[in-house]
């Protein structure tokens, strides 16, 4: 096990170095962050001042050795635009994107699990194929598209719910959370709900593919034999067995919930971190897309090492191995 | 398909099979032409293409030939007519650019990126793939961990840092949809090539001393294609999805060269007001487009898998 930690270790580090360098060089060769930094009418002195100050005449190698220095202290520069650690900018505004992608999730599950089970016992019957047709189109369905439509039918046109912002918080240790507000709730359900879609298709599909495959197993025939009732045989052992590859999904799809909140924080003006990255990019904010890259490789890195850590506890077949 | 490799896979189908009076290829596309939604979605598709390759002949304007465009006909809601009498059918955005004529020519940028990044990542990914089951040892467990680590970060996210880096354009696009997506081919085909390398008509094929390439491109390959064929449809509608979400953020197509995604972009802001004919129509046929494209998929997955029959 504790070997098993160490490599997944190493592993993220050397990703975290590769990526970081490779983003680095790309973006030194791409653009001129001086000509963002500076009005167009700045002087050419005030110009060499700026390149100076961001240590932009150093060469490439000095000036990655410089920021890995500094990052490995836990300073990852500063925004260029809004001249505050990028690191600082990126945390407050992860609440809010966490927040987001955890209902999402939460909605994805409490909806795709009952009704993938039940696509899955009955796959013949009228409501099973609706919902299977419904997967497909949360399949197909844009996200994005989806959130304008959102946005038109229920604050455009019904006018029932906000269709920007995040509406009141609450301080939880420190921490501003919607949850626990009506306001925040009403401006939370909208996002929320464009961003499940997409998982909740997923999960249907899934749960229902697992049953499928369950109810064919010899244990479900001894079960039956055995005259345990219908329900427990579902609700217990066919649907533990189901879980245990929906938990690989979910963990995965985590992290999927927080890059793709980019385009939900994008339509409803969710003041998250995805909102941020994209609006660095816009500007070429260097330190805040390299900071915002190390975040999620670390991230990512340790959702993906939880759900290995849990699905060995589920499943005690699974081993733990340097080698997956 | 050469005629080398049709009957080099005939062969492989082997084993008393050769002399099946029809080809997978053409059992495959009947069961296809069989299943009424995959007809629907195999229609669509043709109707779209269609529509995108002739779009300069059937579009009622050059939406991107700026004299021919009247401000004054700017944001006019769907069926209204121009002063010089032209009928503007699913309406005009705020620069008074036909939309239908707008979309048409969306489209053929959307589905000539979802195409041609999809078939170079296959291409790419295939032959990786390929080459990691065929080699395996420390090559194929490296190539394996690099697919793996970049399988557990969300599309998007790549596509964003390299949009970030490389700015925008068609060619960069592609760029970026193919390097989020060969891996996705490469695990897929290494899956089936691996199964594939420890049937008799590898080891026939090298007792024949023939050269490796030969082995892994005209007899693995061949037998190898069914599930990479589905992965490859399916493929086709995410890039297309993709392409158009990364424009709508305003960090894919440039102004110059719209998209759906980027069409359905222009008209957000002007949603809040009331104009939802701007941003409906393009996602319209995004969303019918993409659908028609991932019922095929399903369908022949469906097909091509052995296991679901019965």
């Amino acid at each position: 096990m504790s070997g098993y930690l160490l490599s997944r270790s190493i592993q993220t580090v050397l990703t975290l170095f590769v990526m970081s360098v490779l983003v680095f060089v790309g973006l030194y060769l791409v653009g001129n962050p001086v000509d963002v930094l500076l009005s167009p009418t700045a002087t050419p002195t005030e110009r060499l001042q700026v390149i100076q100050s961001f240590g932009l005449d150093k060469p490439v190698w000095e000036q990655y050795w410089l920021f890995l220095t500094r990052a490995l202290s836990g300073d990852l520069g500063n925004s260029f635009v809004f001249n505050q650690p990028a690191l600082t900018l990126i945390l407050n505004r992860m609440p809010a994107t966490l927040e987001l992608a955890f209902v999402a999730l939460v909605i994805g599950l409490v909806f795709g699990i009952p009704l993938g089970v039940y696509a899955g016992l009955k796959p013949k019957s009228l409501v099973s194929r609706s919902v299977m047709t419904f997967s497909i189109l949360g399949f197909s369905l844009p996200t994005f598209w989806i959130g304008l439509v959102m946005v038109m039918l229920f604050s455009v046109k019904l006018g029932w719910l906000p269709s920007s912002g995040r509406g009141d918080t609450v301080s939880v240790f420190g921490v501003p959370i919607s949850l626990f507000t009506l306001d925040g709730l009403s401006h939370l359900l909208l996002p929320a709900l464009n961003l499940a879609l997409f998982k909740i298709s997923l999960i249907i599909r899934l749960t229902r593919a697992g049953v499928l495959e369950t109810m064919q197993l010899d244990f479900v025939r001894f079960a039956r034999a055995k005259g345990l009732p219908e329900r427990r045989i579902v609700l217990v052992h066919v649907l533990k067995n189901t879980l245990i590859p929906l938990i690989t999904v979910i963990g995965l799809e985590l992290g999927s919930l927080i890059a793709f909140a980019v385009v939900t924080e994008t339509i409803f003006a969710w003041p998250g971190m995805g909102k941020l990255i994209i609006d660095a990019i816009a500007v070429l904010d260097r330190p805040v897309i390299l900071a915002y890259l190390m975040i999620t490789v670390v991230m990512f890195s340790v959702i993906n090492l939880l759900v290995d850590i849990l699905y060995s506890v589920v499943d005690p077949r699974v081993r733990l191995e340097g080698n997956s | 398909m050469s005629q080398d490799t049709n009957a080099a896979s005939s062969v492989h189908a082997g084993n008393g099979q050769a002399h099946r009076s029809r080809s997978p290829f053409r059992q495959t596309i009947s069961a296809l032409l069989n299943d009424r939604l995959a007809l629907v979605g195999i229609l669509l598709v043709l109707v779209f293409i269609l529509a995108a390759v002739f779009a300069p002949v059937i579009a009622p304007q050059n939406p991107y030939d700026l004299s021919q465009l009247d401000i004054l006909d700017g944001r006019l809601p769907p069926g209204s007519a121009s002063m010089n009498g032209m009928v503007y059918l699913l309406g005009t955005d705020d620069q008074g650019r036909d939309l239908l004529s707008a979309i048409l020519y969306g489209l053929r940028t959307s589905i000539l990126v979802g195409i041609s990044s999809a078939a170079i990542a296959l291409v790419i990914g295939a032959s990786i793939g390929l080459v990691s089951a065929y080699a395996g040892g420390r090559l194929d467990s490296f190539l394996m961990r690099v697919v793996d680590i970049q399988l557990s970060f969300p599309a998007i996210l790549i596509a964003l840092i390299f949009l970030a880096i490389l700015g925008q354009g068609v060619d960069k696009i592609i760029l970026a949809l193919i390097v989020t997506q060969w891996a996705y081919y490469a695990r897929t085909i290494r899956g089936s090539a691996l199964v594939e390398r420890k049937r008799a008509y590898v080891d026939a094929a090298r007792s024949m001393a023939l050269p490796d390439r030969r082995i892994l491109f005209r007899h693995i390959l061949p037998n190898c294609l069914p599930p990479l064929i589905v992965v490859a449809t399916m493929r086709v509608a995410y890039a297309i999805m993709l392409e158009a979400t990364l424009s709508f953020l305003g960090i894919g197509l440039p102004v110059t060269e719209p998209s759906l995604g980027l069409l359905i972009s222009n008209g957000f802001e002007y949603l809040l007001s009331g104009d939802y004919w701007i941003s409906f129509f393009p996602g319209l046929v995004l969303l019918l487009l993409i659908v028609a494209i991932n019922l095929i998929g399903d369908s022949l997955r469906d097909i091509l898998n052995p296991r679901r029959e019965g």
